[in-house]
């Protein structure tokens, strides 16, 4: 490919030490990711994917190792640093949605907009508003956490990831907290996303919800176990139409098949 | 971040909580309306020697009877009265640096004349006295010479007196009782309004000294001399010219002053005690309310950093630096302190006005009031605030994320 990967990060290790005792929470972790592509990193809990999610997100810096993200030079920046390239290159959503309670959807969205140091003239509740829209919120700008579902949350979580633009958009067990069709959902605006050229790294133990990644890498003890594409992944926006067709009929019918 | 949106980031976080903002804010209401309202007494105070000093009259040194001590037992100020209308003479002969003197002799006693009668002060005094009181007629004259000399039964009188027994009247001419000893009015001075003390300067008439003594009083003693210097540098000088003439014609030799010379600014310090005293204790109310607001600020804003770790986390991972965080905070607590400050500030202007009511003190609340209240509580809003949102500021982002 000639634009130069999203995140290429090789030899990175993480240790911990508590008290006496080190803790290898990654031993070492190679990983290329280009431009275009959705990827699942899976593993169980303890596998040090968290540690390689809070890695990849710039919210910590490895032991050894180097990162390089979208041709920055990740290790060896300061704290400050790490703010700002969060806030330019990266969009974040999490499993609990973590969303300003008490604040409206626009309003949260608008958020990253507003510690934008480039300088640059924003219209931050125009941008903020077309984030909504992009993830078919458009009717819920003035809406409060607490007034919507937690698919429709999660989707404020995804607009206010994507508001800055950013380079690559991290997931964290998106669909922890989502029922089964919620999850669909939520995967369906992934891949949407992703279509329209935005990188994404998910991180999830589910592996329903990997199958809708178009390569999957799996993590344990530190180490990649294995990277392996998906040939033919999962259209999640297929499920979701056969999950409404089953349920005009036969709403469990729907769920199993969906399953 | 824009400093519009910090500020209202800040207040919406503080109207959330609108009690518990209240209850906090308390601190700083109180301790600012103490600020206020002793600045309104200080400021007050200060007008009050200044009236005081221009009332009593121009560059004025008063001589008072001082202590005497007969047979080794001290009677204490006053009880010694060895003030005579010869010392008064001998200052006004001898001293180079007081452009004017005057003996005083009062007496209080019954007035009859015009519509009615009345008590009130009477003042035997000098030529001098209406330029050492900085005091002019309203009409009709002053008495002269002559009748200093001679101990005319003239008298000028005050303008509550003539207000009293003369409404309607011209009193220029007429005939007024005074202890039953008949004076011709010749004059009526002009309105001087009440001293700082509230007592009424006008409830008073004026007689020559001489006639004072011969028709009055009969007491050769003097209630005081007053004495007016060149200029203001020369008080101190001239304060010092006054008591060695005192000692000189009391011929003293060594042994302590029977009297003692006093300056305005003396009197007008002796006079504003009480309210130094008042303010000093506001000022120690002031001061322990703004430490215990303080602390009840930097309480509520440590409680609130650790109920809202989450959000910092959030702020944190979508790009807020440090001291985004840090800043969010203390504005927080800067707008809580000033939204106490001012109403501190109107609470002090009500305490103010209601401890002059009270009390009868002149309290007057400067403009720089409002500038106090707003500096203090936003000192103490970053003082206080300052700890709390440091702690908000170095939280780790993974860990507060975490946080439940």
């Amino acid at each position: 490919m000639s634009n130069p990967p999203v995140i290429s990060i090789s030899g990175v290790k993480k240790i911990y030490t508590m008290g006496t005792n080190k803790v290898f929470a990654l031993r070492g972790v190679d990983l290329t990711v280009e431009p275009g592509e959705l990827i699942a990193v899976m593993g169980s809990s303890g596998s040090g994917k968290s540690t390689l999610m809070n890695i990849l997100g710039c919210l910590d810096v490895p032991t050894e190792g180097s990162y390089v993200l979208d041709g920055t030079r990740v290790d060896g920046l300061n704290k400050n640093q790490l703010a700002d390239l969060r806030n330019q290159k990266l969009g974040f959503v999490f499993q609990g949605f973590n969303l300003l309670p008490r604040t409206t959807a626009i309003d949260n969205v608008e958020l990253p907009l507003l510690y934008d140091r480039t300088g640059r003239k924003l219209d931050t509740r125009a941008l903020a508003a077309d984030a909504l829209r992009r993830v078919g919120l458009g009717d819920r700008l003035d809406h409060q956490p607490s007034e919507l579902s937690g698919g429709q949350q999660q989707r404020v979580a995804i607009a206010r990831a994507l508001v800055t633009s950013p380079k690559l958009l991290l997931a964290d067990e998106p669909t922890g907290n989502l029922d089964s069709r919620m999850t669909v959902e939520v995967m369906a605006l992934f891949q949407e996303l992703n279509e329209q050229g935005i990188t994404i790294v998910l991180v999830t133990h589910e592996p329903d919800v990997a199958q809708y990644a178009k390569r999957v890498v799996e993590v344990r003890d530190g180490r990649i176990l294995r990277d392996h594409p998906v040939d033919g992944c999962r259209r999640a926006a297929d499920d979701l139409r056969a999950l409404d067709a089953a349920r005009t009929s036969d709403p469990d019918a729907a769920l199993e098949e969906a399953a | 971040m824009k400093q519009s949106t910090l500020f209202k980031v800040a207040s919406g976080s503080i109207m959330k909580n609108k009690m518990r903002t209240l209850l906090t804010m308390l601190g700083i209401v109180i301790g600012v309306g103490a600020v206020i309202v002793m600045v309104a007494v200080g400021n007050g105070a200060q007008t009050m020697i200044q009236n005081q000093i221009q009332g009593l009259g121009t560059n004025l040194l008063i001589v008072m009877p001082g202590s005497g001590t007969p047979g080794g037992v001290n009677q204490g100020a006053g009880s010694f009265n060895r003030l005579t209308v010869e010392d008064a003479e001998n200052i006004k002969r001898e001293a180079t640096l007081l452009s004017a003197v005057s003996p005083v002799i009062t007496t209080r006693t019954q007035v009859i004349g015009g519509t009615g009668n009345w008590r009130t002060s009477i003042n035997g005094v000098s030529l001098d006295y209406p330029t050492i009181r900085n005091w002019t007629t309203r009409s009709g004259t002053y008495f002269s010479d002559a009748d200093l000399k001679s101990g005319r039964k003239v008298a000028v009188l005050g303008a509550t007196v003539v207000n009293n027994l003369f409404p309607d009247g011209d009193p220029i001419g007429g005939q007024i009782q005074i202890g039953h000893v008949p004076f011709t009015i010749i004059g009526v001075m002009a309105a001087k309004g009440q001293n700082a003390g509230g007592q009424d300067q006008d409830d008073v008439i004026l007689i020559p000294y001489t006639t004072m003594q011969n028709r009055l009083s009969g007491n050769m003693r003097l209630g005081q001399i007053l004495a007016s210097s060149d200029s203001p540098d020369d008080i101190p000088a001239a304060q010092e010219e006054i008591a060695g003439i005192m000692r000189d014609s009391h011929k003293l030799q060594g042994a302590p002053d029977d009297f003692t010379v006093r300056n305005q600014t003396e009197i007008a310090e002796a006079a504003t005690s009480t309210t130094k005293v008042m303010s000093g204790l506001l000022a120690a109310i002031a001061s322990i309310s703004l430490l215990v607001g303080g602390i009840g600020i930097m309480n509520i804003m440590l409680v609130s950093v650790t109920e809202r770790t989450r959000e910092i986390g959030i702020r944190m991972a979508i790009g807020a630096r440090g001291s985004d965080v840090l800043t969010q905070f203390l504005v927080e607590s800067v707008v809580m302190s000033l939204l106490g400050g001012f109403v501190g500030l109107g609470v002090g202007y009500g305490g103010a006005a209601l401890l002059g009511h009270l009390t009868g003190w002149a309290t007057s609340t400067p403009l720089s009031a409002v500038a106090i209240a707003v500096g203090f509580s936003a000192a103490v809003g970053v003082f206080f605030g300052y700890y709390p949102a440091r702690k908000a500021a170095g939280l780790n982002p993974i860990q507060a994320l975490r946080y439940e």
